[in-house]
């Protein structure tokens, strides 16, 4: 289905045809960005290989999934046919195969013809020290089939302690920095999930580790409401303007926050349609990051070929914001704030759970039914009963009896995980304390 | 006329009572419960006095139609019967008169009395032919019905519709679903070649209600001077009741299905006022000396219920005593010593004494906590496990559903402070033990708060009186669960939500009898 589907699209879009009735853009070239320091031309389309498509309920003998290399490699086809060139992997993506399987499908292509981004994604205690650090990276260059790397990260930087434990103490950053002289490492950069106050540290020290880009979540509700959505983080339009200020590149990361932007509750989608009912909730979200000039690719986790094709749509070229509809976005973050949704991204980080909770799950299938209206909050709604049993059904649905939250033992070794800082445990029983309401009819 | 009546009402009833067993959503329960609790036995067991005098009466007034109408396994066996006698006129006309066998019906009816008097609950529960029948749906009918849900299930989530939800298919009891097979077969067998023989021999409702029907007021006769004794009733008739050389039938064993009116191309055949017209030589076809005989089945049928009154009334009073050796069902996962019965039951020996096993309980229990046991003298009777699911606090489905006072009916409210049984903590198993992580997710889900979270203590430093490190903790000390067994009500929510897998840290044990807080 998919792939006949995109075969067709492919054509058409060959043919320099609209891929359907309403698009009237997106036939032409993709938007380029030029990075200051090196002169790359980065595609404003990024894909990031992090939310990569599994083969359904296959496991591998040592129990972890199959990736659909088949249907990566299609979609890497088709970006790259459309102007895609710049791919953002690590060593932690997709149960640690997202590398292995961007190597196996960039290698087909010239190597000058695509930039790679990879990090260092040494979280774990035990890959601290500076041989297993060291180790980490060497393998990145074995699984990319590469001898260099365009763009190379520390992984998720959000506080001192874990800076100089990972990367300080060790000297695996000196070590980088030698990298990167050698000409192994193209642009050495850091992804960033934290307070304000160490962002600013990072910023101080630029002078001695000159950051060659930096990679940060931005979207149009962390523009303003980052703080207010989890305080350890920051301000998505203060990060902007601090690096825009050094003319410090800037990559996007979670312009969608994982889908969060994309489906979205009924009325707001109705704002979003009643102002333009041709285009995708998620190319609002997109033309909003591609609308900084100092953004020089934004990453996107395109896990199916419609993902894909919206984006490319969105970005081709790109049609920049107005003030008006700028405006309008930050309207809609202020709508989006009534929300109680759970700011999680799917991004997996957390998992896997020890005991076997499906964390994302769960709080995705509760994000789902507050968006969906499906959350009653007392037993007086009048729809109570068919939002209980939307929320009661669909929860077993979405996730096995023995991976849901009433599961959770709370030991919390989640926590340190979260790059949206959100207390899981807390959150899971919070949501399990609900769970039981509406079983229980007590609410 | 009359044989469609009947069909009609035993089609009726039949869909309804195996649909009781198949809908695990209480749906049908809620309209129709009510024709399990008319069920002979269950309401006799039940002590449910108005139900029997009612069937009685209605036995009394028109013969055996429970067995053709209310009762699932006659029905059953008059289904499997038809079918066979749709292949042709020889094959519907395959039947032949033959004598009652009386020493084996009696038998039967004798070991059964004092089956259930001794409460060899297991052995009772295999001749009744409700729970007979029950068992046949719930281990083999009920599956398929599940999987047919399932994939409706299925489909409606790919329609994004909440109509039909998956329900967990899973083996509960091997032995028993092995009986039900065999009875199944054993039934349809003897159904396809002799139709009512089951009834007419071995079942001891079909023995008891067959006494009555001896002296109902309307019944089926053959009017001799229009009778050309063809036989054509005789051979049409799957009771195997009636002698037509002899125009005589046994009442006893007629379960008034009108079949042989229908038969009947002279009209010889009615079905009216037994006593209106009686003639001495009418009297004399039912068999021998009419007066003695009368009175002798009359005395016969009087004690054998009151036998049976007897032993459901020993019963009752027996609940309240406490002692008796419990019955230990083998349990592999995790090892109870003693069995877990649902709130209501009272006791597990009141429990195993009202229990017909007819699987009503196991078939709407919606968490998958009831199953029926394999202990020997328990077989097939219902025991609780809480490896798939616990007792939640808002179901009180079992007790709605059962129709033999197995489990008496409670509330909620009411539920939620009946002890049956209490939780045992095993340290080895215990995750802050095991993993030294903070747990307490036994603690978080105790609805009546008897789990309390205390400080771990490294027992044997104190033990040995030489504590490392003076016995300064400087980490927060990680908490273990303590139970208070005066407000623990064995629900099994710690059980089965305990983190540690395959044998839970937490597991609860059953009460013998079961007490309030």
């Amino acid at each position: 289905m998919t792939a006949s589907g995109a075969a067709v699209a492919g054509l058409s879009a060959c043919a320099g045809k609209p891929e359907n009735a309403s698009g009237t853009e997106g036939s032409g070239e993709m938007t380029y960005r030029t990075n200051p320091n090196t002169g790359d031309k980065v595609s404003l389309l990024g894909f990031g290989m992090m939310r990569l498509p599994f083969i359904k309920d296959k496991k591998a003998e040592d129990g972890r999934g199959v990736i659909d290399q088949e249907e990566v490699n299609h979609l890497v086809d088709y970006a790259i046919e459309h102007g895609v060139n710049y791919f953002d992997t690590s060593p932690a993506y997709c149960q640690g195969m997202s590398e292995e399987s961007t190597g196996i499908a960039l290698s087909r292509y010239p190597r000058d013809s695509y930039f790679i981004a990879t990090k260092i994604s040494n979280f774990s205690e035990s890959t601290h020290s500076f041989e297993a650090s060291k180790e980490m990276y060497l393998n990145s260059l074995k699984y990319l089939k590469t001898d260099y790397i365009d763009y190379y990260l520390l992984h998720s930087l959000s506080n001192m302690e874990d800076f100089r434990k990972r990367y300080l103490d060790n000297g695996i950053l000196d070590f980088l920095m030698e990298e990167r002289a050698a000409g192994r490492i193209r642009n050495l950069g850091f992804s960033y999930h934290g307070h304000k106050e160490f962002f600013d540290y990072l910023m101080s020290v630029h002078d001695r580790y000159h950051w060659d880009f930096v990679q940060i979540q931005m979207n149009y509700l962390d523009w303003e409401y980052a703080e207010k959505i989890k305080s350890k983080n920051t301000n998505a339009d203060y990060m902007y303007h601090e690096l825009e200020k050094r003319n410090i590149p800037v990559i996007i990361m979670e312009p969608l926050l994982g889908g969060r932007l994309s489906k979205v509750p009924e009325n707001i989608l109705a704002e979003f349609k009643e102002r333009e009912p041709e285009l995708s909730v998620a190319s609002w979200a997109f033309r909003f990051v591609g609308s900084y000039p100092g953004v020089l690719t934004a990453l996107s986790g395109m896990t199916r070929m419609e993902h894909l094709q919206d984006n490319l749509k969105t970005y081709s070229p790109l049609d920049p914001l107005t003030e008006d509809e700028l405006a309008f976005l930050h309207h809609i973050a202020h709508l989006m704030m009534q929300y109680k949704t759970v700011p999680c991204n799917d991004c997996q980080y957390c998992m896997p759970c020890p005991y076997g909770i499906d964390i994302p799950g769960i709080l995705l299938h509760y994000n789902k039914c507050i968006n969906e209206g499906n959350l009653p909050t007392t037993s007086q709604d009048p729809e109570y009963r068919k939002a209980r049993r939307a929320y009661l059904v669909g929860y077993d649905r979405s996730v096995p009896k023995l991976r849901q939250a009433d599961h959770c033992t709370g030991c919390g070794q989640c926590n340190p995980h979260c790059p949206q800082g959100i207390d899981i445990p807390k959150e899971l029983h919070r949501i399990d304390a609900y769970v039981e309401k509406l079983k229980q009819e007590t609410l | 006329m009359l044989r469609k009546i009947r069909a009609v009402l035993a089609a009726i009833f039949f869909t309804i009572i195996t649909l009781l067993f198949l809908d695990f959503t209480g749906t049908i329960h809620a309209w129709f419960g009510w024709m399990a609790k008319i069920q002979f036995l269950p309401a006799i067991l039940a002590l449910n006095a108005g139900v029997v005098i009612i069937l009685m009466i209605l036995t009394l007034m028109f013969g055996r139609i429970y067995c053709s109408v209310i009762c699932p396994l006659g029905v059953l066996q008059d289904i499997v019967s038809w079918i066979n006698g749709r292949r042709g006129r020889k094959h519907r006309m395959r039947f032949s008169w033959s004598p009652a066998k009386s020493w084996l019906r009696y038998g039967v009816l004798a070991l059964f009395i004092v089956a259930i008097v001794a409460g060899i609950g297991s052995f009772a529960a295999l001749l009744e032919p409700y729970s007979a029948y029950g068992r046949i749906v719930s281990n083999l009918f009920a599956p398929l019905y599940q999987w047919g849900n399932n994939v409706l299930a299925y489909i409606a989530e790919r329609v994004d519709s909440y109509a039909f939800y998956s329900k967990d298919v899973w083996l509960k009891n091997i032995p028993t679903c092995i009986i039900a097979a065999v009875t199944f077969v054993i039934i349809v067998v003897l159904a396809w070649k002799n139709g009512r023989t089951w009834c007419n021999t071995i079942c001891p409702v079909g023995t008891v209600l067959g006494w009555l029907s001896r002296y109902s007021l309307l019944s089926v006769k053959i009017d001799k001077d229009k009778c050309t004794s063809c036989g054509l009733c005789t051979r049409g008739c799957k009771a195997s009741c009636i002698d037509y050389k002899g125009h005589a039938i046994d009442y006893s064993r007629c379960v008034a299905c009108m079949d042989c009116i229908d038969n009947c191309t002279h009209g010889a055949i009615s079905y009216s006022f037994r006593y209106r017209r009686q003639t001495p030589a009418a009297a004399t076809e039912t068999g021998g000396n009419p007066g003695s005989d009368t009175a002798n089945g009359r005395r016969n049928f009087l004690s054998a219920t009151a036998l049976v009154a007897t032993a459901a009334a020993m019963n009752a009073q027996e609940k309240k005593v406490d002692g008796g050796l419990a019955v230990i069902a083998d349990k592999e996962i995790p090892e109870r010593k003693t069995a877990i019965v649902p709130p209501g039951a009272v006791s597990l020996k009141h429990f195993y004494q009202h229990c017909t096993a007819c699987q009503l309980c196991v078939s709407v229990c919606p968490n998958d906590v009831l199953r029926p046991s394999g202990g020997l003298l328990t077989l097939m009777q219902p025991e609780m496990s809480y490896e798939r699911g616990y007792c939640r606090p808002e179901c009180t489905k079992c007790s709605e559903v059962c129709p033999a006072g197995a489990i008496l009916p409670v509330s909620a409210a009411e539920k939620s402070a009946i002890q049956i049984g209490h939780a045992v903590w095993i340290r080895k198993n215990c995750i802050v033990i095991t993993d030294n992580v903070e747990c307490g997710n036994c603690a978080r889900h105790c609805p009546t708060g008897a789990i309390v979270m205390v400080p771990v203590r490294e027992r044997h430093r104190y033990r040995h009186g030489n504590m490392e490190n003076d016995g300064e903790d400087r980490t927060p000390a990680l908490k273990i669960p303590a139970i208070d067994t005066e407000k623990c009500i064995g629900c099994g929510a710690c059980e089965n939500l305990c983190p540690a897998r395959p044998f839970s840290a937490i597991y609860v044990e059953g009460h013998e009898v079961h007490s309030e807080i």
